[in-house]
C-alpha cells in the first residue's frame, strides 16, 4: 500500500485535505462587547482554533453562593466544593484553558476562552445537578390534602377567580384517560370529593390527576407559575399530608393542543442521591433513539439502591435533577442495583452529555447566580503576545536557516515536511477543539524540535551510508531503515510520559500533553512517511544522480 | 558537503568522573538554596490582589509592566476588560517574607506605578479584592506524580525494546535533569509560573529523546561489534551521534535564544528554563546516561546477552546467547 509513489502522494494530498477541511474558515457567533458595554451577539468568520484566556481573553462571570433557596452554614467550605465541582464540570478533559479563581472569601471568578454560547456557559456554572430517586405516593396524599389547602388559601384571603380555568375544559383535553382515571378515582371516597369539591377551591381546580400513575397530577402551564406560588406559601404546604413533598416536572408536555405541567407527590424520603454516584455516560437507546444517561453508583449506594427498589417493585420511581422530575416516573419493574439508566424526553444528545458530565463532577453544595459577566482581554497582554510572536517567526527562520544551509536540497525537502508537520498538528488540534494556550505552545516548540530531530536523525544517517561508499538510492533506503529505531523509541517513551501526563495532570498540564502527543505523532508521520515520499519522488525523477544533495 | 564532528573520537566516558563533580557541584548548592529559600511561585500558584482600573486613554501594557516590576510587583497580570480602557491588574508582592494576601499594600504599590506610568489623575481605581490561585497546589504535586509514574511506563518500554539497564539509566538521568532544573530556577530565583512549569514538562521530554538515541546506537553497535568493549561501544555510539546532537541542539538553542531575546517578560522564563533544560539534557545524555549505563553494567553484566567481551568477562563464561529484539 506504501510502496507506489502515486499511492504515497494521495494519502498525503487526504491528510492535506483533511487539515485544510479542519481549518477552513467558518462563521461563528461570539459575543462581544459594543461600545456603550452592552453584550450582544456577532456573528464572525475565522480559522476554527481555539486561543486560550491568555492569548485572547474571553467570558468573565463572578459567581456568589445563591442563598436565597438554601442558606449556607459554612460559606468558605462550599466556595472550596462548589470551585471543586466547577474546575471538573467546566474542564474534565483539560482541554477548556478556563480559570476559576476565589475572589476574597464569597466569590467566584469564572473566565471561559473564547466561549460561543453564552446561555450554555451559564447553564454549565449554575446547574447543581443534585439527583435523586423517590417513589411517587401510593396514598393519594395530594387528592387528601388539597380540601385543607385550598381551605387555608380562603383563610388567607387568595380569591379563586382570575387564572382558574374551568376543570371540565381539563378533564376534556385529557379526552379517554380522564374517564379512566374518574372511575378509578371514583373508588376513592376521597379522591371523589375533592373533584365534587373542585369547583370551591383554586387548588382543586388547577390540580387534576393524571390518572396515570399514583401521585401524578397535571397542570396547565399558563397556570403553572401561580399554582407554584400557592404551593410555595409555607401555611398552604403545612397542609399537605407528612411524608409526602411536591415536585414539578422538568418540561411542559403537549396533550391535546393545550401545554400543561407534571406536578408530583412523591415520598419525602429519596432512596438513594446523587453522591452516591461513581460514574455517568451518556449515549442513544438504540430503541427509542432518544438521549440516555447510564449512571453507576458505589458499592453501599448500590446495595441501598438495590434494597429499596426490591421491595417496591411495580411501584414507580421518579428520577430527580435539581428538584425537578426527569421525564416521566417509570415502573420498577425489577431490583435495580448498581447501575441504572435516566431516560431524557426531548432533549439532544449534547443536553445527555452535559448531565453526564455535570453527575459526573457531582453537584454544588449549594446553587451559584451570576453578579457580574463581562468580556476580558488576553491576560498575557498584547506587549507579550506581540514578542512571543516576533520570537516564534525568528526562531522559525533560523530553523529553516540552519537546515538548508547545512543539508541544502535534503534541507528544503525537510522544510517542507515540517510545513505539513504544522499543518498537521494544528488541525488536529483543532479537530480536538483543543485551546491553544502558552504552556499549549510550548509543548509544541517542543514537538516542533522533535520534528526537526527526526529529520536530523534520517539526514545523519544517509551521510553514514554515503560515507561507507553506498550508492544514492541504497544509502537513502537503509538512512530511513537505520534512523526508524531511533525515532520510534524515543518518540513511543516521550508519548508515554505524555500520556501519564494526560491521565493525572490538571488544567493547563493535560493541555500541554494533549499538544505534545499530537504533535510527536504528526512529528513521526511526517519523518517517515512524507519526507520518505519527498526523497522517493526526487530519486525516481533524478535516477542517475550520483551525489545527493545533503 | 559539511559536516560537523564526522570522524569524532572523543573518550567521552573518561571524562565521567569530572561530569559526577560538576553535576553534584551544581545540584547540592542548587537544593539548598531551594530548602532555604523554597521556591517562588507567580501569582497564577500563590493568589494575590485584583484590582481594576480605568485609564483616561489607552495605556502601553508594558510599560504599566515594567513600571510594576519597580514597585516590587514582578510578574503581575494586566488584562483589558470591557472596553473603555479598562484594565484588571492581578499582582502580589513579591519581595522576600512580604504578605501576598495584603491587598493594602499591593493596592498602594499599583498607585505608586500608575502615578508614574500613567500620572496622578489619568486613571480611576475600582474593586480593589484579594484572589485565590488560578491553578491549585494539586497540579504541581500531580504534574510531578505523573513525571514519576510515566518512568516506570518508560522503564517497562525501554525494557522490553533495549534491556533493564537501558531504562534504568535514562530514567536516572532525566531524573538528574529534573533536579538540575529545579536547582537552576532556585539558583536564578525565577518565577515559577504555568508556563515554567510547561518548560520543566518540555525539558523532561526532550532529555528523555536525546537519551535514548544514543542509547539505540549503543544496542546497535552492540549487535555488529562483538569483541569491542562496553566502555568503547558507548564512547563510539556518542560519537557517531555527535554530529546529529549538534544539528538538533544547534536548531533548538538557535529558537530558544530568540525566544529569550524577543519573547518579553512573560515567555522569558520559560525560554531561560528550556535553555537550561537543552544543555542539562544533553549533558547528561553523554556524562550522565552512559556511564550510569556502563556502571550498571560493570555491577551486573549481561554476558548472556552480549556474549563475550573484551576485558569484562573471562572467557570462560558460556551463558545461553539470546538474540535481542532490535528488528
Amino acid at each position: 500500500m506504501f510502496d507506489s509513489i502515486r499511492n504515497r502522494l494521495i494519502i498525503i494530498g487526504v491528510l492535506l485535505v483533511a487539515s485544510v477541511y479542519f481549518l477552513f474558515p467558518r462563521t461563528e457567533t461570539i459575543r462581544v462587547a459594543s461600545e456603550s458595554g452592552v453584550m450582544r451577539d456577532s456573528v464572525v468568520k475565522r480559522i476554527p482554533i481555539k486561543r486560550g484566556l491568555d492569548l485572547q481573553g474571553g467570558m468573565h462571570l463572578e459567581l456568589e453562593l445563591d442563598q436565597s433557596k438554601q442558606v449556607s452554614s459554612d460559606v468558605k467550605r462550599d466556595i472550596e466544593l462548589a470551585l471543586q465541582v466547577l474546575r471538573k464540570r467546566i474542564d474534565e478533559f483539560g482541554v477548556e484553558e478556563p480559570l476559576i479563581q476565589k475572589q476574597g472569601d464569597s466569590r467566584i471568578i469564572v473566565e471561559l476562552a473564547g466561549i460561543t454560547d453564552p446561555d450554555r456557559a451559564v447553564e454549565i456554572v449554575q446547574q447543581s445537578a443534585f439527583l435523586e430517586f423517590r417513589l411517587t405516593d401510593k396514598t393519594n396524599a395530594l387528592d387528601k390534602s388539597l380540601p385543607a389547602m385550598d381551605r387555608v388559601l380562603r383563610t388567607l384571603g387568595v380569591s379563586g377567580t382570575g387564572a382558574a380555568p374551568k376543570p371540565s375544559a381539563v378533564q376534556e383535553l385529557l379526552g379517554g384517560d380522564s374517564t379512566a382515571r374518574a372511575d378509578s378515582a371514583a373508588k376513592d371516597s376521597t379522591a371523589a370529593d375533592s373533584l365534587s369539591a373542585s369547583a370551591g377551591g383554586i387548588l382543586q381546580s388547577l390540580v387534576q390527576p393524571s390518572g396515570q400513575m399514583p401521585g401524578e397530577y397535571v397542570v396547565k402551564e399558563t397556570a403553572f407559575p401561580r399554582v407554584d406560588s400557592l404551593l410555595n406559601i409555607p401555611e398552604v404546604a403545612r397542609a399537605l399530608s407528612r411524608g409526602v413533598t411536591l415536585f414539578w416536572g422538568s418540561q411542559p408536555v403537549s396533550i391535546g393542543v393545550e401545554s400543561y405541567r407534571y406536578l408530583y407527590a412523591l415520598d419525602t424520603r429519596a432512596m438513594v442521591t446523587g453522591d452516591r454516584l461513581v460514574d455517568a455516560t451518556a449515549q442513544l437507546d438504540p430503541i427509542t433513539n432518544g438521549p440516555v444517561v447510564n449512571f453507576e453508583l458505589d458499592h453501599a449506594g448500590g446495595r441501598r439502591f438495590g434494597d429499596e427498589t426490591g421491595r417496591h417493585i411495580g411501584d414507580y420511581m421518579a428520577i430527580l435533577l435539581d428538584g425537578r422530575v426527569q421525564g416521566r416516573p417509570p415502573v420498577i419493574e425489577d431490583r435495580i442495583g448498581r447501575s441504572g439508566r435516566i431516560t431524557l424526553q426531548g432533549k439532544s444528545i449534547a443536553d445527555a452529555q452535559d448531565l453526564a458530565l455535570t453527575l459526573r463532577a457531582g453537584s454544588l453544595p449549594i446553587p451559584l447566580k451570576i453578579v457580574a459577566e463581562g468580556q476580558v482581554g488576553a491576560s498575557l497582554g498584547a506587549d507579550s503576545i506581540h514578542g512571543g510572536v516576533t520570537a516564534g517567526l525568528v526562531g522559525t527562520l533560523l530553523v529553516v536557516l540552519i537546515m538548508i544551509g547545512y543539508y541544502r536540497m535534503s534541507g528544503v525537502l525537510a522544510v517542507l515536511a515540517l510545513m505539513l508537520y504544522l499543518l498537521f498538528t494544528i488541525a488536529g488540534l483543532a479537530a480536538l477543539g483543543a485551546t491553544l494556550t502558552l504552556p499549549g505552545l510550548a509543548g509544541l516548540v517542543l514537538s516542533v524540535g522533535i520534528a526537526v530531530d527526526a529529520n536530523v536523525l534520517i539526514f545523519e544517517r544517509i551521510r553514514e551510508e554515503l560515507q561507507h561508499g553506498k550508492s544514492v538510492r541504497l544509502s537513502v533506503d537503509e538512512g530511513f531503515k537505520h534512523a526508524m529505531n531511533a525515532i520510534v523509541d524515543s518518540n513511543v517513551s516521550t508519548v508515554l510520559t505524555a500520556l501519564f501526563l494526560f491521565q493525572f495532570g490538571t488544567g493547563p498540564v493535560k493541555g500541554f500533553a494533549v499538544t505534545l502527543i499530537i504533535g510527536i505523532i504528526a512529528s513521526m508521520i511526517t519523518a517517515i512517511f512524507v519526507t520518505r515520499t519527498f526523497f522517493l519522488l526526487w530519486l525516481q525523477r533524478r535516477p542517475e544522480m550520483a551525489t545527493l544533495s545533503i | 558537503m559539511t559536516r560537523f564532528f564526522a570522524h569524532a573520537n572523543y573518550d567521552f566516558i573518561a571524562l565521567r568522573k569530572w561530569a559526577y563533580g560538576i553535576t553534584a557541584l551544581f545540584v547540592v548548592p542548587g537544593l539548598i538554596v531551594l530548602a532555604v529559600r523554597g521556591l517562588n511561585y507567580s501569582v497564577e500558584f500563590t493568589g494575590g490582589t485584583m484590582i481594576q482600573i480605568r485609564a483616561s486613554k489607552p495605556l502601553d501594557v508594558g510599560k504599566l509592566r515594567s513600571g510594576l516590576d519597580a514597585q516590587g510587583l514582578k510578574g503581575a497580570e494586566i488584562q483589558s476588560f470591557g472596553t473603555n480602557n479598562e484594565y484588571v491588574i492581578r499582582a502580589r508582592l513579591t519581595a522576600v517574607g512580604a504578605d501576598t494576601s495584603n491587598t493594602q499594600a499591593v493596592s498602594a504599590e499599583v498607585t505608586r506605578a500608575l502615578d508614574a506610568v500613567l500620572g496622578k489623575g489619568e486613571y480611576t481605581m475600582g474593586q480593589r479584592q484579594a484572589v485565590g490561585p488560578k491553578v491549585g497546589g494539586e497540579l504541581r504535586t500531580k504534574a510531578f506524580l505523573a513525571i514519576f509514574l510515566s518512568f516506570f511506563a518508560v522503564l517497562a518500554y525501554l525494557a522490553y525494546r533495549f534491556e533493564w539497564r537501558f531504562g534504568v539509566a535514562a530514567v536516572l538521568a532525566t531524573a538528574h535533569d529534573i533536579l538540575a532544573t529545579i536547582a537552576f530556577i532556585s539558583f536564578m530565583h525565577l518565577e515559577v509560573s504555568l508556563t515554567v512549569v510547561a518548560a520543566v514538562l518540555s525539558m523532561v521530554g526532550y532529555s528523555l529523546n536525546d537519551t535514548i538515541i544514543i542509547f539505540d546506537r549503543a544496542r546497535e553497535n552492540l549487535h555488529k561489534a562483538k569483541d569491542v568493549s562496553f566502555k568503547d561501544i558507548l564512547n563510539r555510539s556518542i560519537n557517531e551521534t555527535l554530529p546529529r546532537s549538534v544539528l538538533t541542539h544547534g536548531t533548538t538553542l538557535a529558537s530558544l535564544t530568540a525566544l529569550t531575546i524577543w519573547g518579553g517578560e512573560v515567555i522569558r522564563p520559560f525560554a531561560l528554563v528550556m535553555l537550561f533544560g537543552v544543555a542539562t539534557g544533553t549533558f547528561s545524555s553523554i556524562y550522565i546516561a552512559s556511564p550510569l549505563l556502563m556502571w550498571i553494567e560493570e555491577k551486573y553484566p549481561a554476558a548472556h546477552i552480549r556474549g563475550t567481551r573484551k576485558k569484562e568477562q573471562p572467557a570462560t563464561t558460556t551463558g545461553r546467547r539470546r538474540t535481542q529484539t532490535t528488528p
